[in-house]
């Protein structure tokens, strides 16, 4: 007979209030454990979806020359008139340390032709890369798959006075529009898409770009990382990063994040109260109990073991229940939370060990007080007997 | 030679606004071996002067000295430590602790003794042995009657071979059948050369002891 037998015997002895207490802390763990799980396994989802939102990296060529706006985006020296990037240094930009992490490479030709009479801007892009970066477009049509199909911003079919299918001549050579955006409300409708290779013919700027738009996703990797590493590697070109977009994510990442805790931590702190009020009780109702204790010789460090050895044993069963259950309800919770899409559970070997650590501080926490009040006890008080 | 020597000792409390004096200067002693019934009216401060005796109750007043040692000059867990040492305690109500077998309970006070588990069992099971209780050692306080109860409280309280046994109103819940055979179990270990004090209302008690102390409003009126 030791103290932990006193302890472990009165556990297994009064297993209803044994389960209250492991239901009332596992419910806060699980909850924790399925909030950190759910938003360690959506943030690398959510960080992608917003990431290929847009672009977040814009690479132009070194040079001084006049400014200009693009889509709201001031793109510093761009000038389609003068220097450009080698599309054949593009295929640098993969190679950079994080490049892992690029989740899509969109360059633009850019310059300006005669249509009907009127100046527009034809814009070269790689359709598929434009697409993935630009999610929000919305064609009325399909994007060009040929040479010969081209894509209209509203404002610009609106002035040339094409639609869907209509034929549409460029420097003499003769295209079918295939597509025409939705009103986007940036500088998009009013440019006409070509295929890059099409464009650079038109222009006479053939295997040369002017501007990169770069989709990094953010995840474990500082976007300002990727900037320097890309410029590294396109010693002629300006890198920068668009700051608006990936403060904004990042910002979005945040709350999401800080929304989670918030809510565990509220959870926890009911788990808490649970273990602190159900533990206060079992110390009250054991006055007598507590009271025999001291009058036969134990000290007030003896009682306190028993009572924190008790509050361990539930944080730990709590701690290993919580996390098992937390891990399920993430998994049940997961494809609902993602939108029927396939996201891998994160497991993670420190929500595991934290989860635990967690339950065992705060039963032990929670059971501090009591404790104290137990072992604070005075034996004639708690005999009344006597 | 006296085991326990008490002089002059007084213990007041406070109930709402009233001090009650619950001893007045008690001067008692008790020899080695003796087996002494302290019996009183309710309010008498009977139960007071054992848990005073017990180390569980500091005085306001006056000493208790015990096998040469001045037991409130002790700090609080050194008396603890005296009490595991040094004392047993029967309580009315038994109070065994309904979540251990006889058994354990009975190995209660050496649950912070530093001895192999293997004597530890060892000694309960003699000392159940002692109280006739040997064949009930794995039963829990529930499945046992009011006298096995007393018995297992009793066991618990010689297991640590004590210098003293207090024992307040051990009969107070039992039939009087029971009661006899409780008070001869006291005798036959007092026999065997443990020294009791033992608190009662039952005059019959008295027949038991060797001594009886007499209290009334806190102060000793006989002895003998």
């Amino acid at each position: 007979m030791r103290l932990h037998n006193i302890s472990f015997n009165n556990l297994r002895r009064r297993k209803s209030k044994l389960a209250f207490l492991i239901v009332g802390l596992t419910i806060g763990i699980a909850t924790i454990v399925t909030l950190v799980t759910l938003t360690k396994s959506m943030s690398g989802d959510i960080e992608r979806k917003m990431d290929e939102f847009g672009a977040n990296i814009l690479i132009t060529p070194q040079q001084n020359g006049l400014a200009m706006n693009y889509g709201g985006i001031n793109l510093g020296g761009v000038s389609f008139d003068q220097k450009e990037i080698l599309e054949s240094d593009l295929s640098r930009i993969s190679t950079i340390k994080n490049g892992k992490n690029i989740s899509a490479v969109a360059p633009k030709v850019l310059g300006g032709v005669r249509v009907a009479g009127r100046q527009v801007m034809l814009v070269g892009v790689l359709f598929d890369k434009e697409l993935k970066l630009k999610q929000w477009w919305k064609i009325f049509g399909e994007a060009p798959k040929g040479a010969g199909e081209l894509l209209l911003g509203s404002d610009a079919a609106r002035v040339l006075n094409v639609m869907t299918g209509d034929p549409l001549v460029l420097k003499g050579e003769r295209f079918r529009v295939t597509g025409v955006l939705d009103q986007t409300g940036s500088q998009d409708d009013s440019l006409v898409f070509a295929q890059l290779g099409v464009a650079q013919r038109l222009l006479g700027k053939q295997g040369r770009i002017n501007l990169v738009e770069v989709a990094a996703l953010c995840s474990g990797c500082p976007i300002g990382d990727m900037v320097l590493q890309i410029a590294e590697k396109l010693p002629d070109a300006k890198v920068s990063a668009i700051q608006q977009v990936v403060e904004g994510r990042l910002k979005a990442l945040d709350q999401f994040r800080r929304f989670s805790w918030a809510m565990a931590g509220v959870v926890v702190f009911i788990g808490s109260l649970i273990v602190f009020v159900t533990m206060m009780g079992s110390v009250n109702e054991r006055t007598t109990e507590i009271g025999v204790f001291r009058a036969i010789g134990f000290r007030k460090s003896h009682i306190m073991r028993i009572i924190l050895l008790e509050a361990a044993v539930v944080g730990l069963l709590a701690g290993l229940l919580g996390y098992w259950t937390g891990m399920g309800g993430a998994w049940l919770a997961l494809p609902f939370m993602a939108e029927g899409k396939l996201v891998a559970l994160a497991w993670d070997p420190l929500v595991a060990f934290g989860s635990l650590g967690l339950s065992l501080g705060l039963a032990l926490v929670a059971s501090l007080y009591p404790a104290l009040q137990a072992s604070r006890m005075d034996p004639t008080e708690a005999l009344r007997a006597l | 030679m006296s085991l326990i020597k008490v002089r002059d000792l007084a213990k007041s409390y406070r109930s709402g606004d009233e001090t009650v004096e619950a001893l007045r200067g008690v001067d008692i002693r008790i020899a080695q071996g003796e087996f002494i019934t302290i019996m009183g009216q309710s309010g008498s401060g009977k139960s007071t002067l054992l848990s005073v005796l017990g180390g569980l109750n500091r005085p306001s007043r006056g000493t208790v000295e015990m096998a040469g040692i001045d037991l409130y000059a002790l700090s609080g867990e050194r008396l603890a430590d005296f009490r595991s040492e040094r004392l047993g305690f029967v309580f009315q109500s038994f109070n065994l602790i309904p979540y251990l077998t006889a058994l354990e309970n009975v190995m209660l006070p050496l649950a912070i003794r530093r001895m192999k588990g293997k004597q530890k069992i060892a000694a309960a099971r003699e000392a159940l042995s002692r109280v006739g209780l040997g064949a009930k050692a794995d039963r829990l306080p529930n499945a046992l009657s009011g006298g096995e109860q007393e018995r297992v409280a009793i066991a618990r309280a010689v297991v640590n071979r004590p210098h003293i046994l207090l024992a307040d109103e051990p009969t107070g819940n039992l039939d009087s059948k029971t009661s006899r055979e409780m008070m001869d179990l006291f005798r036959a270990l007092n026999q065997a050369g443990q020294t009791v004090v033992m608190v009662t209302h039952n005059p019959e008690n008295c027949d038991y002891s060797d001594r009886t102390i007499q209290l009334k409003d806190g102060l000793v009126v006989a002895q003998g």
